[in-house]
Formats: structure tokens, sequence, C-alpha cells
């Protein structure tokens, strides 16, 4: 790929592309201090992609993905290990709010850089690169040899009741989280990185999210789902460090040694029956979640943090939470403790061709130090008694194992490939 | 096969001679009729009781149903006569289609009977209805499924026995007309439910026709209060039946796969259509209790 000058998008757009050169600002995410004393706007945020961990994880979740899952296309290790550093030099640069290449350099070439980011800022986005276990030869040929590299963690998961899970938006050898607080930024970082790829990888499936449904920190607010309801109130936060080591990111002495401040994502595309649930009375709803719609209180509390009582039965002997409430089986406490780091788009994709009705839902994501003692275990009860099954399907979705962070110098994916 | 309307037809006389035999209630004659019209609080009361008299005897007579059909059905599979088994598929499933949402209140049995492969997770065991179905039209095969079938007709016995135990009021019936259509609306128009035999219109049949009855059964607690909304809703059942009327043949249903995506568009908007004002009865006979 061809390494883009080091200068933000903003500024090109500006002052043009030599005039801009002159006035590089680094990976500083320019517009920040291109106007220095104004308010700074949502473009303008910069989350760091070096560290020892990949960003897009416990970093504050961002208003918008665009997540794909790329298939490889490719038998040569050394080629897609070219690719992985082409990629991350490209996420340097578009993480810093620049162009990756030349949007209007060669006027008989294509430009390097595709163009429609310019003049949008850095928007706070993150790249976060994971390994589906078909890399590692799960569902056919090995090429790359990494079968005996595959994390036990990456075990397929099983089929859980009711899955509708369609192949074609479903697993992958590769994938990709774009977050950014603009759509155009978060689909501008997936384009290039499939263009990159082009002949490399091919683009299996992707998912635009256009709402947050998940808080990731303390200070953020909970957004609501599609449903109208306070999502993700007990979410892991992503600033509170013991549980993320606890329950997150994968320690030095978990297997495999590659893996070590890592983690694994599951996403699952869950498709709401808006129309049926449209139709449910307000009690239905409530019972069907667990908490109040308007203030996000747990049927026991009033007000949204208030501790969720499991125990506490009405006047009519029945438990307030209902059995089949989905904060109930969804909680800690029903599952030994285990805690999962959500963090889910709404979506909509327009309607279902077949029947008309609005094609929407939840773009789950989740990451997790185990999915053997995480996600399955948590969605073999759901799928079990989930009052919310008569209202969602899982469509489609994959697992992946995200590798660490790394330094400058380094590229995603150099503990596995070495 | 019997002919596609009988039985509802035989139910709503039955449910003339049940509203005649309770305690008299003035049908709204007029949509004008003002709410304060409405009979007073005994005979509202009475009428509930009623509404779920009627509705108990529709949901114990297709579990009657069910069971005489559902061992004819299995009688043909343990015979391996697979011709026979599978004229009779689509039929023994028809009442319980009718009464589905009374069937999942029973934990584990809506799942034994009627399970699609799909909703068994991993390590479960696939039973009932469209276990056999698979065999009959995937494999054109009863091999394997006399255990199978004999544990349907042990599940739709129990099903028929415990259904006479069950809880109703009105709301819950209106409610459980409005879990049908939902059901129409996930599985039935998508051609998920009946996978292998395409027999999905004769699913969508029975379950707008149990939404039906179970409207039918609550209908006389709406009307007085609330008639512009009862007349929709006969409206929106008519409609959805008319626009079926094209795919019948013979006794059933073209198979699923020849509609096309009009097709199915049409029939779930239909479907929505009717489903929300029906969503907006269960309040309006709470009230009436």
């Amino acid at each position: 790929m061809t390494s883009g000058p080091a200068i933000s998008r903003r500024r090109l757009l500006a002052g043009g592309l030599a005039a801009g050169a002159g006035l590089a600002v680094g990976g500083l995410g320019g517009y920040g201090f291109a106007r220095e004393g104004q308010p700074v706007d949502p473009q303008s945020g910069v989350e760091p992609f070096y560290g020892v961990h990949q960003a897009g994880i416990a970093t504050a979740a961002q208003e918008r993905i665009q997540f794909a899952a790329f298939d490889v296309l490719t038998a040569r290790r050394d080629e897609l290990q070219a690719l992985l550093r082409s990629w991350t030099s490209a996420a340097v640069l578009m993480t810093g709010g620049q162009p990756v290449g030349n949007p209007a350099g060669d006027p008989n070439a294509p430009p390097s850089d595709t163009g429609e980011a310019l003049g949008l800022g850095p928007a706070r986005l993150t790249l976060t690169f994971g390994f589906g276990p078909s890399l590692f030869g799960s569902s056919g040929p090995d090429p790359f040899g990494l079968g005996p590299l595959r994390p036990a963690a990456l075990a397929d998961l099983p089929q859980f009741a009711h899955d509708e899970l369609d192949p074609a938006i479903s697993g992958g050898d590769l994938c990709v989280q774009a977050c950014a607080e603009d759509p155009q930024v978060a689909f501008h970082a997936i384009r290039e990185l499939a263009r990159i790829g082009r002949g490399t990888v091919a683009v299996r499936w992707s998912q635009l999210g256009f709402g947050r449904t998940s808080s990731t920190t303390a200070a953020q607010a909970t957004p609501r789902n599609l449903q109208g309801f306070l999502d993700g109130t007990n979410n892991v936060h992503g600033d509170d460090q013991p549980t993320m080591d606890a329950s997150v990111w994968v320690a030095a002495s978990d297997d495999p040694p590659w893996m070590a401040g890592g983690t694994y994502l599951v996403s699952r595309r869950i498709r709401m029956r808006i129309e049926a649930w449209d139709r449910a009375s307000l009690a239905d709803q409530q019972a069907t979640i667990g908490r109040t719609k308007l203030s996000g209180a747990p049927l026991t509390g009033t007000a949204e943090h208030d501790t969720v009582d499991l125990t506490k039965v009405g006047s009519d002997g029945k438990p307030v939470i209902p059995l089949g409430a989905h904060i109930r089986l969804a909680a800690p406490a029903t599952n030994g403790g285990i805690r999962l780091l959500r963090r889910g788009y709404s979506f909509t994709d327009g309607i279902d061709s077949q029947t008309g009705q609005l094609d929407g839902g939840l773009f789950f994501v989740c990451f997790q130090r185990d999915p053997r003692t995480g996600f399955v275990p948590v969605q073999t009860r759901l799928a079990g008694s989930d009052a919310l099954n008569e209202y969602i399907v899982h469509v489609g979705g994959g697992l992946f194992a995200i590798p660490p962070g790394i330094a400058a110098g380094g590229y995603i994916g150099e503990t596995l490939f070495g | 096969m019997t002919p596609r309307r009988s039985l509802a037809l035989a139910f709503a006389a039955t449910l003339l001679v049940a509203a005649c035999a309770g305690p008299a209630v003035a049908p709204a004659t007029s949509s004008s009729a003002p709410v304060e019209q409405s009979t007073g609080p005994q005979a509202s009361q009475a009428t509930a009781a009623d509404s779920v008299a009627t509705y108990r005897a529709y949901i114990e007579m297709n579990t009657d149903l069910l069971v005489t059909r559902t061992k004819a059905f299995a009688a043909a599979v343990e015979a391996g006569k697979v011709a026979d088994a599978k004229a009779l598929y689509a039929a023994a499933r028809e009442p319980y289609e009718r009464i589905e949402p009374v069937a999942e209140t029973f934990g584990d049995l809506d799942p034994a009977i009627d399970a699609r492969i799909n909703d068994v997770p991993a390590g479960g065991t696939f039973t009932g209805f469209h276990r056999i179905e698979e065999a009959l039209w995937s494999k054109n095969s009863t091999a394997g499924m006399t255990p199978i079938a004999r544990k349907l007709v042990t599940d739709v016995t129990q099903l028929q026995t415990l259904v006479k135990t069950v809880d109703l009021d009105p709301a819950t019936i209106a409610n459980g007309a409005v879990g049908l259509l939902n059901e129409v609306s996930a599985s039935k128009i998508t051609g998920e439910e009946d996978r292998y035999s395409h027999t999905d219109l004769w699913d969508f049949e029975a379950n707008v026709i149990g939404a039906q009855e179970a409207w039918t059964a609550v209908k006389p607690l709406v009307v007085s209060r609330a008639a512009d909304l009862a007349a929709t809703i006969d409206q929106g059942f008519s409609a959805v039946l008319d626009a079926l009327q094209p795919f019948q043949r013979g006794d059933g249903y073209v198979l699923f796969t020849t509609l096309t995506p009009t097709d199915t568009q049409t029939l779930s908007q239909l479907i929505d259509a009717l489903a929300d004002p029906l969503s907006q009865v269960a309040a309006i006979v709470v009230t009436a209790q």
C-alpha cells in the first residue's frame, strides 16, 4: 500500500495537498489543533492506536460501528503477513485522521485514498482486528499451519436453541471492527482496508450500526435500544481495571502465549421482530426485559442503577422479576458471576423483502477472556428460556480471537505470525 | 382431510349456543353506541366468564382432535406408509396450530411437539412433528421414526389432559390471538415452519382461524365498548382469509415454495394490519372485568 502523507484530512481539504503537506501535524488529529479556542467537536477526538491492548474494547463506546468479516483468499503466509502490516500502517493513519494515500495525485492512476472522509476528523476512530476459527483451519485446510496455535478458547460456538444463523452473514477468517463518532469515518476505514486487501482477502459480510446501545465507561449515559429500553446498564466498564483483568483481557498465564493481552470477540446480528414488539403491551414488554421502560429501573427498584433483586416476591406470590425476564437470565448472579463487556449497536438494513417488515435490531458485540466461560453459558441460558426470544432471532454472528495491541513499529498479529 | 372451514363453522354454532345460554347481554347494534351504554359490572363479569368458557371449549375440542389425528398420523408412520403419513401430516398439525399459545404455557411440551431443527440446542433431542416431517420429505422414509411417533402421541395426549387446567381470562385469550398472528409473521410467512414439506400455508390458516376463534370468544366484551375496533378486527380477519383463498387447492393449499415475494409481503402486511388493532383488545377486556 501507499503510505499516506502525515497530514490531517481536514487540513488537506482546506489547503489542498501541496499546501497541506507543509503543515503536517503528524498523528495528532489536526482538527482540535487547527481551531484552537473552539469547543471540541466529536470529529476531533483521537483514540490512541498503539497500546498493550487493541483500541475499541475498553474505549468509551463511539456512536457508530462498521464491522466487517473477511475471507482470506491467499494460501501464502507471507502475503497474509504483508497484508497485516499494510492494514496496520493504514490503521495508524486513519485513526489519526489522515488519508491513507493521495486522493488527488497522478491523474492517470486511481486515487490512493478513496476520499470520502476528506474534511472529516479522526472522530475517535478505533480499528480492532481479530482472527476467526477458520483461519486456524477449523473448517477446512490449514494453509498457514496455524492449527497448533489455535487457542482452546477459540472453540467453535455450539448451536444455541432457536439460532437461525445465515452462513452468508456469519463467521469469517478475519474481522475488523471500526468504531467512530462519524459513520462515514467508520465506513471509509473498512472500505480502505477492503481495497488494500483486494485479491488477498474478500469481505464476507459487513454490518453498519447506527447507534450505540452500550456504555463502556462509567461516565457514559446508558443509551436505548430499538425496543425503547435502556440497554447495558450493568455493563463492564473499560475503566474498571480489576474487572477488565478478571473478565476481559487474556492473562499472560492463559494459553496460548500469543494471546496475552488480547481478548475474544463474539458478535451476533440479532434481528428484532419489531412489529410484534410494537404490539406487545407495556406490561408484557417490561416483564420481558425485567425493567421499567421509562426509567430503566429494575422492576424491584425505582432508579436505573438500583440493585436488581432477583429474590423479591410480589403479593401474588410470584417473583417480581419474572423467571423468564431477560435481566434475570443475563445477570451475573444467575451465571456464576460471568461478566461480558458488551459493545452493541442498533442497526437497520431496510426491510425484509419476504415480509415487508423492518429488518432491524441489535448488532451485539461482546468481549471476554474466554467465550467457553463467557458468552457460551450465558447464551445457552438465554436461548433456553429468555422471554425476549419471542421478539428476537439471532441471524448471524462470529467468533474472533483479538490479539494484543502493539507498539510503534509492530504490526497487528505479530505475536501469532512472528 | 375435513373441509377447511367446517370446524370453524361448527364452532361458531357452539359459540352461539353458549352465548344464548349465558346471562343476557345486549349486543351493540350500532358503532355509535356510547361507552356508558355498556352493561353493568355484574353482567360484564358474567360475560367474561362466558368468554373463558367458550374459549376453553374450543381448546378442548382442538386437543381432542389433535389426539385423534396424531394417532392416525403416527399409525401410518409406524406402519411405514410414507405416502399416507405425508397426506396426514398437515391436517394433524392443524388443531395444534389453532391453539399453540396455550400449548406454549406448558414448558417443554411445545418444543417436544413442535420444535424446528434450529430450535434444538447442541446436545438436545429433536422430536415431534418436524422431526418426522424431515424423515418423510427429506429421506422419503419412516426409518427410525417409530419411537418419535409414539412419543408424539404421548405428548399430545398429555397436552389434552393439561389444557383442562390452564388458567384463562379474557386478556390472556386476546393476547393469545395476537400471539398466533405473531407466529404467522415469524415463521409461517417465511417458510421456516414446514421447511421440508412446504405446507406452511396450512399452519398459516390454522393460526389465523385459531386467532379468529379467540377473538370471537372475547368480542362480546368489546363490541359494546369499542364497536369501531371490533369492526376493524372483523374486517381484518376477512381480509386475511380472503387473501389466502387464491392459494387454496382442494382441501389444502399450494406449497409455500410457489409463493412470490409479493405474495408473502401482501399476506404479511395483512397480518400486521390485523394484529395491531387486535393488540388493543386486552386493555379493553381488562377494563370490562
